[in-house]
């Protein structure tokens, strides 16, 4: 049986659906991850697997216990790490890890080996105040907090957001290490470059599910051929090649443009179209997960 | 759950509130300080009293009486005044207190002392205002004139501006009802809703430990504060204040520790329905303490009010805590004597623990 | 007029032992987009809010629109727009209330405040939109009128602090579109982000590394300089040699 199985789950709040019928499975041990901006339904699905929230529709499984018959086993197998900052910050580093060990029955010494790898980064300050950790130590506090009791399925909802791209690189790090002791882990994110992180990926938007696949897969499905396109005057040039025949569709994505082509797509006739822009260059392109995002999301 | 487990929530939660250093000291510090200014206010010396007279004419016996009053160190005749004067000298402060003579004052104590007719009367209207000088003040008038009248006057005593005589002794149990309500209701509220807004509040219920367990294990260094707080305003009402409590300060306390779990019923509840701090500490202003200044009779006597407003303040709380606290704390009554009050309280804790925690569910809806 | 709109010399921020910016030095040309990066911590807040007239710095010297740092806070402020991801708009009034009131607070005339307001409006597409609780508008939308209403009084530059935290892909898009337009209006942007592609976008970018900016170039050339194949790696490469934390 999957650690994780969702079946046309949905949730309303007031009239907004914020879940619309979503349906996946997380295979064992696999490093999950939900790509989406906010208002995605991201911290609800969270909320219906951590048997927070009673769904309106749809049954869930998660270890194999049902999210609303059973939702006290569950409670004692997942480790969850919700969006918003989830320590007490006028207790240190050491008082919180000890709570949180004396609310699930255990104490730091008997699960010290599986938070030791992040843990250890943080014990020289395990007298510091946890309100006053730097948004990198708080993210590694807390989930030592959530992985005290050795869950055997993680929920991360957007443990990266507001972190510097250095400590979401090494908080992945952690991630691929606790993987690797058979931990499930569900991790959401709004960062579409950390989808690569992750084993399969499921990108969503305003309450649905857009594509699941791994995150190769998901690249593979866009079918179009996209350039990457430059100039002097960047700004200028999306202009131009938005009116340019048989273009998709053009948008700003790092330094150069991406401009996705239609079949009556001709790269020589584009240049010459535009042969009046100054440092014109067009060269093909690898499509990316954030590509793929936008052409679902147009769609 | 293990034993260990509850007593370490509870360490947690002593953590929280010895880390807000601020909050804590505001706790203890505001009975204390309410306690002493009420002491100090209280003066009970009676001096320099001025006195004005009344009557129609003056007669000897009416004479006699203003020498004397002249010749007290205490008081001070400020002379004979008309009727209609009375209210605007007292008002005014110009006067303390005025003594009215009947206009046949003389023939009545002459008639009285032959036995045909009853006492003349000497009336007293006294300012009141100031509880304490005006007891003694009306005490030692009576003793300064009936040095003359002796057996031939009876007197007829107005207070005014404070006709229940409301002593400072009376704010005490007033304090007592209005700090529980702030330490335990307020406090715990505020508290949890904390762990509501900072987030912590989603990983606790995800846990499988009961949250109704964190809830009481949170509860008890609250109750812990307000024992602390409650021994003090007894020691300080007893030793500072002189407050007599001979019903006996066992029937005070166990009352008081009813009142105590109520306060954290009601702190529970205000905590379901609450999401921010802000509301929380709202809730806990507008529905807990102004019923409880205005409607529990701390501030003003039940009987003066509206009648729409004497019936609703029988659902305040403190109203009945505060009553029973008075009666037996002032007037001496045992516990056994305020039994009426302590089953309404009985009452209303479990209604309201019930409520509360029908009402706290362990999931975010 | 100046083609230099910001101009800082070694602008130094001390909190007692602790030197938060550390002697910083740099120039922001007229229609520049400049992009502010640094790792949590690193001391871009304290930075961007002496520009912005919100602290004095310790010591050094600048001036933002021509206005002193160490003197003209308040004249600073009256010619710069400010938008932040936090506090943007007022959710319980209408789109037209908050121009209004945001016109209001830089001093522009009831005639001004029609035109301008007019004006925006009619940029955005959002005209029939005037008289819609901002708080019904999603978020993509508000983001836009957020920045819209950030340059109601054409201010010289425009501070954008993590402006597209938590926005679809689109709409980021759509929004750097506007920021783009902006700029080749003569407007100077000076933006911080977290997402690293973002920073491509950027005429020039800074990175601050404990205090201090460690680079500072176009995009193009820092990727050369650092050998590296994008923004990302550039910043990893400057951020893993931070001493401090938050």
């Amino acid at each position: 049986m999957a650690a994780i199985e969702v079946h046309n789950l949905s949730k309303c709040y007031g009239g907004v659906r914020a879940l619309d019928s979503v349906s996946f499975a997380v295979e064992r041990g696999e490093l999950f991850g939900l790509i989406g901006p906010d208002g995605a339904g991201k911290t609800t699905l969270f909320r219906l697997l951590a048997t927070l929230l009673n769904a309106d529709e749809g049954v869930a499984t998660v270890d194999g216990f049902d999210i609303k018959s059973d939702y006290r086993a569950i409670r004692s197998r997942v480790g969850y790490m919700p969006g918003r900052f989830s320590l007490y910050p006028d207790l240190s580093v050491e008082e919180n890890l000890r709570f949180f060990a004396a609310l699930f029955g255990v104490t730091i010494e008997e699960s010290y080996d599986l938070i030791a790898p992040i843990y250890k980064q943080i014990e020289p300050f395990r007298t510091r105040r946890a309100g006053k950790l730097s948004g990198g130590m708080k993210q590694k506090l807390a989930l030592s907090c959530a992985l005290i009791h050795r869950p055997s399925v993680l929920f991360l909802d957007e443990p990266t957001t507001g972190v510097d791209a250095v400590s979401r690189s090494e908080f992945w790090d952690m991630l691929a290490g606790l993987k690797k002791r058979g931990i499930t882990i569900l991790v959401s994110t709004p960062y579409m470059d950390e989808a690569s992180r992750c084993d399969r990926i499921a990108l969503c938007n305003e309450g649905h599910i857009l594509g699941i696949d791994t995150p190769e897969g998901i690249v593979r499905g866009f079918d179009k051929k996209l350039y990457g396109i430059g100039a002097k005057n960047m700004y200028a040039l999306l202009e131009r090649a938005r009116r340019a025949d048989g273009v998709e569709d053009c948008y700003p994505f790092g330094e150069k443009h991406h401009l996705v082509a239609d079949e009556g797509f001709d790269k020589g006739r584009f240049k010459a179209l535009l042969s009046d822009v100054e440092g014109l260059e067009i060269v093909e392109a690898e499509p990316t997960i954030e590509d793929m995002f936008i052409k679902l999301m147009k769609r | 759950m293990m034993r260990g487990n509850f007593l370490s929530f509870v360490k947690k939660e002593s953590l929280h509130i010895l880390r807000d250093k601020r909050t804590m000291l505001i706790v203890m510090l505001i009975p204390v300080v309410l306690m002493i200014l009420f002491g100090f206010a209280i003066s009970t010396e009676v001096n320099n009293v001025n006195v004005a007279v009344v009557a129609a004419e003056r007669s000897d016996g009416v004479r006699d009486a203003v020498e004397r009053l002249s010749h007290n160190e205490y008081f001070t005749f400020k002379g004979y005044i008309a009727q209609d004067k009375i209210d605007s000298y007292l008002r005014s402060g110009k006067v303390g207190a005025v003594v009215v003579f009947a206009a046949d004052y003389d023939r009545c104590a002459e008639l009285a002392k032959q036995g045909v007719e009853e006492k003349p009367i000497i009336q007293l209207i006294v300012d009141a205002s100031n509880v304490n000088t005006a007891g003694s003040a009306t005490a030692y008038l009576q003793g300064v004139l009936l040095g003359t009248a002796s057996e031939q006057a009876m007197f007829e005593t107005r207070m005014l501006f404070n006709p229940q005589m409301k002593s400072a002794y009376n704010f005490v149990p007033g304090i007592m009802g209005l700090i529980f309500i702030l330490v335990c209701a307020m406090m715990t509220s505020v508290s949890i809703v904390r762990e509501k807004e900072v987030g912590t509040m989603e990983v606790l219920l995800v846990s499988p430990v009961r949250p109704v367990k964190i809830i009481f294990a949170k509860m008890i260094p609250y109750f812990a504060i307000s024992c602390i707080v409650l021994v003090m305003i007894l020691l300080l009402a007893r030793y500072l204040l002189d407050v007599p409590m001979t019903g006996g300060v066992g029937g005070i306390f166990s009352l008081s520790l009813l009142y105590l779990v109520l306060s954290l019923s009601l702190g529970l509840l205000v905590s379901t329905i609450a999401t921010t701090q802000m509301a929380a500490l709202l809730i806990s202003a507008m529905v807990m303490m102004m019923p409880i200044l205005m409607l529990s009779g701390m501030l003003f006597p039940i009987e003066n009010l509206p009648k729409f407003f004497q019936v609703v303040s029988n659902i305040v709380p403190a109203r009945w805590y505060i009553d029973a606290v008075r009666k037996m704390m002032i007037q001496g009554l045992p516990l056994v004597a305020v039994w009426e009050n302590c089953v309404i309280l009985l009452g209303m804790t479990v209604a309201l623990l019930g409520v509360s925690l029908k009402k706290f569910n362990d999931k975010l809806e | 007029m100046t083609d230099i709109v910001i101009s800082v010399r070694d602008l130094t921020k001390r909190f007692g032992d602790f030197t938060a910016v550390d002697r910083i030095s740099f120039d922001v040309l007229r229609g520049e987009i400049f992009g502010f990066l640094g790792a949590n911590g690193a001391g871009k807040t304290t930075a961007m809010r002496m520009l912005c007239g919100l602290s004095y710095p310790t010591s050094g010297s600048g001036t933002v629109a021509g206005y002193d740092v160490m003197r003209e806070g308040e004249k600073i402020k009256h010619h710069i727009g400010y938008m932040s991801q936090r506090f943007s708009l007022y959710n319980d009034l209408t789109v037209w209330e908050n121009m209004r009131l945001f016109a209001g607070i830089y001093g522009l005339t009831k005639r001004e405040t029609e035109e301008r307001a007019a004006e925006l409006l009619d940029r955005l597409n959002f005209s029939s939109e005037r008289n819609t609780l901002v708080g019904s508008l999603p978020l993509g939308w508000k983001q836009k009128l957020s920045f819209a209403i950030a340059t109601i009084h054409r201010p010289e530059v425009v501070f954008l602090d993590e402006p597209t935290g938590g926005v679809d892909p689109v709409t980021r898009r759509q929004f750097w579109e506007m920021i783009y337009e902006a700029a080749e209006a003569g407007t100077t942007i000076f933006v911080t982000t977290h997402y690293m592609d973002e920073a491509e976008y950027c005429s020039r970018v800074s990175i601050m590394v404990d205090g201090q900016v460690r680079a500072l170039d176009t995009p193009a050339r820092l990727k050369q300089q650092f050998s590296a194949e994008s923004m990302d790696e550039v910043f990893r490469t400057l951020a893993r040699g931070a001493q401090r934390g938050e």
